[in-house]
């Protein structure tokens, strides 16, 4: 993982991209944490409520039943205002000692932080942790398959802004299929079918003919839009029951697993599609890390011509692997109709491959981080419809803005410059 | 051409690499020079035929006569015949001339609506255009068309001023405000190198949510209203119209065409154009050239920022007076970036191919309304013109066209640097 570079060791003989390795002093975490501490002691002390928040951590269906946990929610508020100013202090304290606050400690503070903005919006309202956690998950599923297939494809040195038309083009498909064979699997085969198209037609434009690939993504995008709206007008809507009444998956509950508290209900009573996904994301890791196959992909994209001058053929390299990344992309597009919606709409993914996109660079390139970005964008969602429906203090479009504040905020200020994959969006031209 | 980047975008084994590599945007402005005109034609042409296609298809009567095709095939003909031109001329007289009107004056009103259609997509197209230039992608359209409509927008209807300058102070403040929100992202990626293709994504909700709750609650919401929605322009703000009431065509057209004058004044006239296209071409260079490569990022938004918010504001005191919603910026935002591939980023380009997608919107609608075909199948073909523009081997493999002697010879050039390079 040479993109990853999170603690600085001042004689690392491993760290080639920095010359000399003299530490320099970056204010930019503890900038952005104290923008949050600052915002934090503003809503949790300055504009306190008081009350009791509940948090629910069972439902009513679980085997172990845990209790409820009642926070006084003034008490916690300034107890997590102190804590998130130690943690600031810290890395101040951190900074001077020429060292950078670690990863955890920035979690630590993120989880403070959300722990206690949860109590203040909830106060004197309970608030169904497992259901939002579930929500989350449900909201993220296409987004990581998403961030899985850009990240391939990236790696591999294409570019892959398509990302929205395969998950498009993924749902579409999966639904006529699955309606006229009323069989969600053939349905999901389809979507991973219609996702490989749209991969081949990036491909081939951008490998054959050398067409810029971000001109291939974003055209390709309306032109899925296009098409499905298209077929949609023209074909399915007209009949309807026939074309566009997908059965949808049935959910699982794995045994054992499912009852853990608060895990077990949110990660396994999920369908089909969501323990695919899981296995996509560690077989995606494991094999771009660990194997042949990774190996000569990275190498494809961090630099062709020496992976040419090995032996390995760029082009089909490439091709083959934009193609399953865009497998992997339909799997997501399917999960709209099959697993969440059950029907086709126009334009249904709303941009979620582009969110996928923002968790692709978010995860600096890195399926596991990826992964955890589009968690982000899913809780973030989620906490908006989980806290409009117990009554949130601030007006919801705050509410619907936060996740997309806050992912700038840690864009800006925790993860910084971002480096792709070196030949990422360049064609290989073999002389 | 196909292979003219190819000494310049791969670096030489041992060299270190740089970060960020030299604009795509060059090879695709070469491209576009090295290939004939032809290709363009039959880009379109190829593109109206899938179109066709797909519209034969989906025709119910086409459908119904395949049935009986072995018996009487020339039904068949008949309906796909019947299907797509009835389309295609509802798509040129729903944007160019309609010759079903009697007088020459009613049967051009279609070709004002195309320049109305185009006016925004060409403003926006040229702001999209211009951070290509820079290397820089911005897809933050539909949020910096959102702030300046509504900056600008709560000075047409909120504030008193004489005519005209009153249009003037609302026009300024529009583009204050696309500028401010596109060079919010400049200095997110100069001062943090924050890429803007998150943030201009993340700033496009945040000013739709941001616009919705200002049309909700805030100063934009019509008093006495539940609908978010704005109060009407006021008339000293609106620009005027260019044919008499009669068309909808507005000053906004010529605010487009001085855009693009000025645009390409910037690019190919200007010292701050210089250096854009400097660091466009290679940040690593023009850094060692002496240009502040971080200052020409945020100039670069700021100024792609105001070109959108000119559209924004263009919509809202020009085309819908009567008070715009958080949907105004309809996706031009997205779909200025197709016009910008179109133009292949050149003002000039932009222009054109705005106009182009501005018949398109304004056909598609009369299309769907006279003849069913939903408008939909406008995106096809705009999406496949720019991928065939974009990929010429394609189109002349498809039409068996030999290869062009100009593009040989640069592709010859390189690939000699090339060998010579190794």
């Amino acid at each position: 993982m040479s993109t990853v570079t999170p603690v600085v060791q001042p004689a690392a003989p491993t760290a080639p991209e920095t010359p000399d390795f003299e530490f320099v002093k970056s204010w930019k975490v503890t900038i952005a944490l104290s923008i949050f501490t600052v915002f934090g002691i503003l809503l949790l002390v300055v504009f306190g409520r008081d009350g009791i928040s509940t948090m629910r951590l069972s439902t009513s269906s679980d085997l172990i039943q845990l209790p409820d946990v009642e926070l006084p929610t003034r008490l916690t508020g300034i107890v997590i205002s102190v804590l998130l100013l130690l943690i600031t202090a810290a890395s101040v304290w951190l900074v001077q000692a020429q060292a950078k606050a670690p990863i955890w400690l920035i979690s630590v503070f993120a989880v403070l932080l959300l722990i206690g903005f949860l109590s203040w919006a909830a106060a004197d309202k309970a608030i169904p942790v497992p259901g939002l956690l579930f929500g989350s998950l449900s909201l993220a599923v296409p987004l990581i398959f998403g961030a899985l297939g850009g990240v391939i494809s990236e790696r591999v040195g294409v570019v892959n802004i398509a990302i929205e038309g395969q998950l498009l083009a993924g749902a579409f498909t999966s639904a006529m299929v699955a309606s006229l064979t009323q069989q969600p699997l053939l349905g999901l085969l389809a979507a991973m079918l219609a996702g490989v198209l749209v991969s081949m037609v990036l491909a081939a434009f951008s490998i054959k003919y050398f067409v810029d690939q971000v001109i291939v993504g974003v055209v390709l995008n309306v032109l899925v839009v296009g098409l499905t709206g298209f077929l949609y007008s023209q074909v399915m809507a007209p009949n309807a029951e026939l074309l566009n009444q997908p059965p949808r998956f049935e959910r699982i509950n794995i045994p054992l697993l499912s009852e853990i508290p608060i895990i077990g209900p949110v990660f396994f009573r999920q369908t089909l599609i969501v323990y695919i996904m899981y296995v996509a994301v560690a077989v995606v890791f494991y094999g771009i890390f660990h194997t042949k196959w990774g190996l000569r992909l990275r190498s494809v994209g961090e630099h062709p011509q020496a992976a040419d001058t090995v032996g390995i053929n760029v082009a089909s390299t490439r091709f083959w692997n934009v193609s399953i990344a865009g497998a992997i992309v339909g799997l997501g597009g399917a999960y709209f109709t099959l697993g969440s919606v059950g029907a086709f709409g126009k334009e249904m993914t709303a941009g979620a491959g582009f969110i996928a996109l923002a968790a692709v660079i978010f995860g600096r390139w890195d399926p596991i981080r990826a992964t955890l970005a589009a968690l982000l964008f899913g809780f973030a969602s989620n906490l908006q419809n989980v806290l409009s429906i117990i009554g949130s203090p601030v007006p919801s479009e705050f509410m619907l803005m936060l996740p997309y504040l806050v992912t700038i905020f840690a864009v800006a200020g925790l993860v910084g410059q971002s480096r792709g994959p070196a030949a990422s969006g360049k064609p290989y031209i073999k002389s | 051409m196909s292979t003219t980047q190819g000494s310049e975008t791969e670096p030489r084994a041992g060299v270190v690499a740089p970060t960020e590599g030299p604009s795509r945007w060059n090879r695709m402005f070469r491209e576009i020079t090295t290939g004939s005109a032809i290709i363009s034609v039959l880009a379109v042409v190829l593109a109206l035929v899938v179109g066709a296609v797909m519209i034969a298809f989906t025709n119910k009567d086409v459908q119904a006569s395949a049935g009986y095709f072995f018996s009487r095939p020339g039904d068949l003909l008949a309906a796909i015949w019947n299907a797509v031109s009835g389309a295609y001329s509802a798509l040129f007289q729903g944007s160019i001339y309609n010759f079903r009107r009697p007088s020459f004056a009613a049967g051009i009103k279609p070709l004002t609506e195309t320049l109305t259609f185009a006016t925004p997509l060409i403003m926006a197209g040229l702001g999209v255009a211009l951070g290509f230039r820079v290397g820089m992608f911005n897809i933050g359209g539909r949020g910096q068309m959102l702030i300046a409509a509504a900056l600008g927008g709560w000075v047409g209807f909120a504030v008193d001023l004489p005519a005209g300058l009153h249009l003037i102070v609302a026009l300024v403040v529009g583009i204050l405000g696309g500028a401010l929100w596109g060079g919010l992202v400049g200095v997110l990626k100069a001062r943090t190198g924050a890429h803007e293709v998150i943030t201009t994504i993340m700033l496009n909700y945040v000013a739709f949510y941001l616009v919705s709750y200002l049309l909700r609650e805030g100063f934009l919401k019509t008093p006495g209203s539940n609908n978010p929605k704005s109060p009407a322009t006021k008339v000293t703000a609106v620009f005027p119209d260019l044919l008499g009431p009669n068309y909808i065509l507005h000053f906004g057209f010529i605010l487009a065409i001085l855009a693009t004058i000025f645009t390409w004044w910037l690019l190919s006239r200007s010292n701050l154009g210089f250096q854009f296209r400097a660091v466009g071409l290679n940040p690593n260079a023009a850094r060692v050239a002496g240009i502040s490569v971080k200052r020409m990022y945020v100039y670069a938004m700021m100024l792609s920022g105001g070109l959108i918010g000119l559209a924004g504001i263009n919509q809202v005191l020009g085309t819908t007076t009567s008070g715009f919603g958080a949907g105004l910026d309809s996706g031009i935002g997205f779909d200025a970036i197709t016009v910008a591939l179109l133009g292949r980023s050149k003002p000039w380009g932009v222009f054109w191919a705005g106009i182009l997608f501005g018949a398109f919107k304004a056909g598609g609608f009369s299309m769907q309304a006279a003849e069913g075909v939903p408008i939909d199948i406008v995106l096809v073909v705009q999406s496949l013109i720019v991928l065939f523009i974009a990929a010429p081997p394609l189109v002349r493999a498809i039409f068996r066209l030999p290869e062009p002697g100009a593009g040989r010879r640069t592709t010859q050039v390189n690939v000699t640097q090339e060998v010579a390079a190794k």
